[in-house]
């Protein structure tokens, strides 16, 4: 960090600091010297640990971001949220069926979405949630599975959703019941544990692992690559 | 903050070689080429970073300086008062850390019908598997087997990995991706359901299977799922700050911290796995990391404590490709699928100086050779390279990015860079512990009833592990784990608990005048980015 960076002044839940303006929101807060214990994971934007709201002194509207991802800016009033109690709802992968009527068992809230498109609005993924809400709507996996994938589970879709319907767990709970009962398994997959369990590749592993390592190092060294 | 006109105008060197480099293939590196790069540029080769332990039973081997200091520090439990007496859990299998080697170990215990408790830092899933992009490696199709694996894994480390290991590990593989699979997570696939493969640095078949470029995060969110449908207890916020032997010096429970209320909870188990990850925020030789925020060591120097011998601990990994601008992204990992895909790093003249997928470990001293060299492209927080993520789309065509790499489009947009139509710009980073405790094929570290899996475990990368085995490395050795803890565990009479080998090893640190000067479990890194600076 250069020690000429010009400062600025946002806000931690009220409070006034000056922070350096190129530091991120989290980075800010540590500057201003928090030691996170919540609303602090990964630092790389794939965890959902640091949903933080905000808004700009002399504007109404709030706005959202992950604190890791999101640069300070001047007249930031800014408060984490850490942890969202959203319901998660227990099933058993195995005895569930892929249908809309299960499913609707386990989050019958979906159906009660408005298509207001806050979730939508508000998902710092910049993922079109209320569209797989849609696609669960009408069992539609595939899709609702598609455009869930790059969720980050931060919780800030259902904060917002005025139904309380709980975005993120439905669109997992989507994706696992897609994943192990609508797409195919791999055929190769099933095979190949086979030929493990039958001892097909003993005999070559025997003999890399008795290799001495001049050898192993001569048949690396040639061995060919796809 | 996209590129400012200066680094616009050094771009332009790249754009202009680009369409002679389409599909060209630069040459391999000889083993002798790599020999030279890693002894003169490898930050595991520069001394100066190393010193010899002066305690406990590995007295006298090599550490890094950092992790040498967390290992001579003083126990947080030196002065406090425990009931070890009557352990608030009793518990079968304890479990220390909720990433995906505690994960897989937890739920494998629970399986078993064993009473298990997973106690973790921060949140169940907090670790670097969430974010592991780039894939996990199986030998799973034709082409391939186990024993070709076997040998990429091997060539890969340096061929100082212990066999029994690597054995485990690729015999596993193609079992650990069918068990996910199971469980209903997604990897990439084919129409017919068959797994796209691609290649990884140092691989000699395209054996990675990858789900998008978040394949550690979903593995990690389909494991904690499973886990809250199978009921399994876990702790959220309660580090291990030591563990406890009994009387034969066995492994027997730990003493937990709540870091929120800040204080003490003792658990008596019968077996312990330890699953506490890396230590990537130590910043080995001031290196920015690539870790998650709770990786600071803690169940090495826990186990250490007890009596567990390491492994390859002064044997770090440094990615080849962290981010090195914009600031915010300094460290951040930009996964290697970046390059099996064909990106390729480029100096500031616009040329290809290394071939893009040798291991990371001559990758990245190859990338620091060129920076030493003045070929680097300037920045004020140091030096980088080029990484020609604009290829990708002239080879694979048009989308490939936007359906391969979608967290890299989204992480690099969100500071107005465009990695379809403007390279990157990398730097090595700290991103991985090659060694750690000393385990066997089941897990079992040097100190009975304790195992280890996952990032803290070592030997079975050797001296640098290859991309997509850790990812494989954590499920592998963390089910096995799980699996011979919860055996063994249904054989133990509990016996007292005690915390005497903390006190005998703060009298060793005593003696050689090191007590004193730190504590240790690191629990959480102090960052203030420049306050108080003047």
């Amino acid at each position: 960090m250069s020690k000429d960076t010009k400062k600025i002044e946002i806000f931690i839940m009220g409070k006034q600091y000056l922070v350096p303006g190129e530091l991120t929101i989290l980075e800010a807060m540590e500057y201003a010297g928090y030691q996170l214990k919540r609303g602090c994971g990964c630092r790389a934007g794939f965890c959902g640990a640091c949903a933080t709201v905000y808004r700009i002194a002399g504007s109404y509207q709030l706005q959202v971001g992950l604190a890791c991802q999101t640069k300070v800016e001047p007249g930031m009033y800014l408060a984490q949220i850490p942890f969202f109690p959203g319901r998660k709802a227990v099933f058993d992968l195995e005895k569930i069926k892929p249908t809309l009527a299960e499913f609707a068992v386990l989050y019958p809230e979906i159906f009660r979405c408005l298509g207001c498109g806050s979730c939508t609005k508000v998902c710092p993924q910049d993922l079109d949630v209320m569209q797989y809400i849609a696609h669960l709507q009408r069992g539609e996996w595939k899709e609702a599975a598609d455009l869930s994938f790059d969720c980050v589970m931060c919780g800030l879709c259902a904060s917002r959703c005025p139904v309380n319907i709980v975005q993120y767990n439905a669109g997992l709970a989507a994706r696992r019941i897609y994943g192990r009962h609508v797409a195919p398994p791999d055929p190769l997959l099933a095979e190949r544990v086979r030929e493990i369990e039958a001892g097909n590749y003993d005999r070559d592993m025997e003999e890399l692992m008795k290799a001495s390592p001049e050898r192993l190092a001569e048949l690396y060294n040639q061995r060919d690559i796809e | 903050m996209p590129y400012p006109p200066e680094l616009r105008e050094l771009m332009k060197k790249v754009e202009e070689t680009r369409p002679s480099r389409v599909n060209v293939h630069y040459p391999r590196m000889t083993p002798e080429e790599r020999a030279q790069v890693l002894k003169e540029y490898h930050p595991d080769f520069m001394e100066e970073a190393f010193r010899p332990l002066q305690v406990g039973v590995d007295r006298g081997v090599r550490l890094p300086l950092e992790m040498a200091d967390i290992f001579e520090a003083d126990s947080r439990l030196l002065s406090a008062e425990l009931d070890l007496e009557h352990p608030e859990f009793d518990v079968d299998v304890l479990v220390i850390g909720g990433g995906g080697a505690g994960a897989a170990a937890a739920l494998e215990a629970f399986s078993l019908g064993r009473k298990v408790l997973l106690a973790t830092k921060l949140r169940l899933g907090d670790a670097n598997t969430m974010m592991a992009q780039g894939g996990i490696q199986a030998a799973d199709k034709p082409q391939d087997s186990p024993a070709i694996h076997y040998l990429d894994v091997m060539g890969g480390g340096r061929f100082e990995n212990r066999p029994e290991l690597v054995r485990a590990l690729v015999r596993d593989a193609p079992g650990v991706i069918a068990w996910l699979e199971r469980m209903g997570a997604m990897f990439d696939k084919d129409e017919e359901g068959r797994m796209i493969t691609i290649h990884g640095g140092g691989t000699s078949r395209k054996r990675m299977h990858t789900a998008r470029d978040y394949t550690g995060a979903e593995i990690m969110r389909t494991l904690r799922d499973e886990i809250l449908n199978r009921g399994v207890e876990y702790i959220e916020f309660c580090p291990a700050l030591e563990l406890l032997l009994d009387e034969k010096g066995r492994a027997a429970g730990a003493v937990l911290f709540n870091l929120e209320t800040e204080s003490c909870h003792v658990v008596r188990a019968r077996t312990v796995i330890l699953a506490t990850g890396g230590s990537g925020r130590l910043h080995y030789q001031g290196f920015p990391t690539s870790n998650h925020y709770g990786a600071t060591g803690d169940g090495l120097v826990i186990a250490y404590r007890a009596g567990a011998r390491t492994a390859f601990a002064d044997s770090i990994q440094y990615h080849p490709t962290g981010g090195a601008y914009p600031p915010q992204l300094l460290g951040l990992l930009v996964t290697e699928k970046v390059r099996s895909l064909g990106a390729t790093p480029i100096n500031v003249r616009g040329e290809q100086f290394v071939y893009h997928l040798e291991t990371r470990d001559v990758e990245a001293s190859a990338i620091i050779r060129e920076c030493r060299r003045g070929l680097g492209v300037p920045l004020p927080t140091g030096t980088a390279v080029w990484l020609d993520s604009p290829l990708i789309e002239l080879t694979h065509g048009q989308g490939t990015i936007e359906r391969q790499l979608p967290a890299m489009l989204r992480q690099f947009a969100r500071f107005g860079i465009d990695i379809r139509k403007e390279p990157m710009l990398i730097y090595p980073t700290l991103h991985y512990q090659n060694g750690g405790l000393a385990i066997d094929e089941n897990g079992a570290t040097t100190v009975e009833n304790l195992y280890a899996a996952g990032e803290v475990a070592g030997g079975i990368h050797g001296r640098n592990r290859l991309m997509g085995n850790s990812l494989l490395d954590i499920l592998v050795f963390g089910r096995r784990a799980g699996r011979h803890a919860a055996e063994k565990s249904a054989e133990i009479r509990p016996g007292r608990l005690s915390l005497e080998h903390v006190y005998r090893y703060q009298e060793e640190l005593e003696a050689r005048g090191l007590a004193g000067q730190r504590v240790s479990p690191v629990l959480l890194p102090r960052y203030t980015h420049g306050a108080g600076d003047k």
